[in-house]
C-alpha cells in the first residue's frame, strides 16, 4: 500500500466514488430507519406502563442509579465527540489521528458497559432483575417488576448495540493503523460514525425515561 | 491536535449543557406533566444536534433525509395505530398491576 493509501476507485457498479459512498451512506440511514422501530416496540411498551400506573414507574424510577446512568450520559456524548473528530481526521487523511480518536472512542465505550455492568451487579444484588432475582414488597411490586423488564431489555439491547459498535471501531483503528483510509476513502469510518452516533441518540432518550422518571417525588 | 472543527466542540458543549440542565431540573416538582415534557423536549433538543451536526444530517442528500425521516413516520405510525387500542379502552384486560397477580378479577369474569 502506497503512503497516499489505496487508490479511489469504485466498485464496478458506481460511475463514482463520490456515488459509491453516497450509495453506503444512504444504506446505513436506511438500517437506521429499521433500528429505530426495533427500539419503537419497546418504548412504546414503556409509553403505555407509564401511563397505566404513574406512580408505580415513578417509585421504580427512583430504584435507578442516577450517578451511573448520568456519567454514563456524559461518556456516550463524548464518545460521539470524538467520533465525530475522527471522521473529521479522515477526511484530511490524518492517520495517526484518526487511529488515536477511534482508540478513545472505544476505550469510551467499554468504559459505558464496564459502568453498566457495575450498574446490574447493583440491581442484582437489591433483587430488582425480574424472573431470576426480584423480590419488592408494597402496593407498586409489579409494577416495578414491570419497569424493571423493560429496563434490562432496553438497556441490554442497547449494550448490544454499544458491544457491536467497539468491535467495529477497534477494526477500524487496526485498518486505519495500516494506513487502509485516505482523504479519497473513508466511507467505512464515516458509516460506523452513523451507527455509532445512533446509538448514542437511543441513550439519549433512554436516560430521562428511565433515570429520571419520578425524581421530583417522595 | 491541530484543526478540530469548532462547531463540533461547541456541539458537545452544547449536549453536556443541557444533560446538566435536564438533571438539574428532573428534581423540580413540577404541575402535572411537565417534568416528562420538558425532559423529552430537551432529549429531542440533544438529539436534533447530534442527527444535524455530528451525522452530518444538515448538509446530507435529500434522498439521505429522507431515510432519517421514513424512519420517525413509522415510529409515528405505530405510536399512532397502537392508541387506537390502548386509548379507547374501556376494560384493561390486565386488571390491576398492583393487586398480588391480577388475574383474580379475570377468573371471577367467567
Amino acid at each position: 500500500m502506497s503512503e497516499a493509501g489505496p487508490l479511489p476507485r469504485p466498485e464496478p457498479q458506481y460511475a463514482t466514488t463520490d456515488q459509491q459512498a453516497e450509495a453506503a451512506t444512504f444504506g446505513m440511514w436506511v438500517f437506521l430507519a429499521t433500528e429505530i422501530l426495533f427500539f419503537g416496540g419497546l418504548l412504546l411498551a414503556y409509553t403505555w406502563l407509564r401511563a397505566s400506573h404513574p406512580a408505580g414507574v415513578a417509585e421504580a424510577g427512583r430504584h435507578t442509579k442516577i450517578v451511573i446512568g448520568s456519567v454514563n450520559t456524559l461518556v456516550l456524548l463524548t464518545s460521539s465527540l470524538t467520533m465525530a473528530l475522527a471522521v473529521h481526521a479522515a477526511e484530511q487523511g490524518r492517520r495517526k489521528a484518526l487511529t488515536r480518536l477511534l482508540a478513545v472512542t472505544a476505550l469510551l465505550g467499554l468504559l459505558f458497559l464496564g459502568l453498566k455492568g457495575y450498574e446490574y451487579h447493583g440491581e442484582w444484588t437489591e433483587h430488582l432483575v425480574p424472573g431470576l432475582n426480584f423480590h419488592e414488597d408494597g402496593p407498586h411490586a409489579r409494577t416495578i417488576e414491570l419497569f424493571y423488564f423493560l429496563y434490562f431489555l432496553l438497556t441490554g439491547i442497547h449494550g448490544i448495540h454499544v458491544t457491536i459498535g467497539i468491535g467495529l471501531i477497534v477494526w477500524l483503528a487496526l485498518r486505519a493503523r495500516r494506513g487502509s483510509f485516505s482523504s479519497g476513502y473513508y466511507t467505512p469510518v464515516e458509516v460506523t460514525g452513523l451507527y455509532w452516533h445512533f446509538v448514542d441518540v437511543v441513550w439519549i432518550f433512554l436516560y430521562p425515561l428511565i433515570y429520571l422518571v419520578g425524581r421530583s417525588g417522595p | 491536535m491541530t484543526g478540530i472543527p469548532r462547531s463540533y466542540l461547541f456541539t458537545w458543549a452544547a449536549l453536556v449543557a443541557l444533560l446538566a440542565a435536564t438533571l438539574g431540573l428532573a428534581y423540580v416538582p413540577m404541575p402535572g406533566p411537565l417534568n416528562i415534557v420538558l425532559a423529552l423536549g430537551i432529549s429531542v433538543a440533544k438529539a436534533l444536534l447530534v442527527l444535524a451536526l455530528f451525522m452530518k444530517l444538515f448538509r446530507a442528500p435529500a434522498l439521505t433525509r429522507a431515510a432519517a425521516a421514513a424512519g420517525l413516520f413509522w415510529l409515528a405510525v405505530l405510536f399512532a395505530l397502537s392508541a387506537t387500542d390502548y386509548l379507547t379502552r374501556k376494560v384493561d384486560p390486565v386488571g390491576d398491576l398492583s393487586a398480588p397477580t391480577g388475574r383474580e378479577h379475570r377468573q371471577a369474569d367467567r
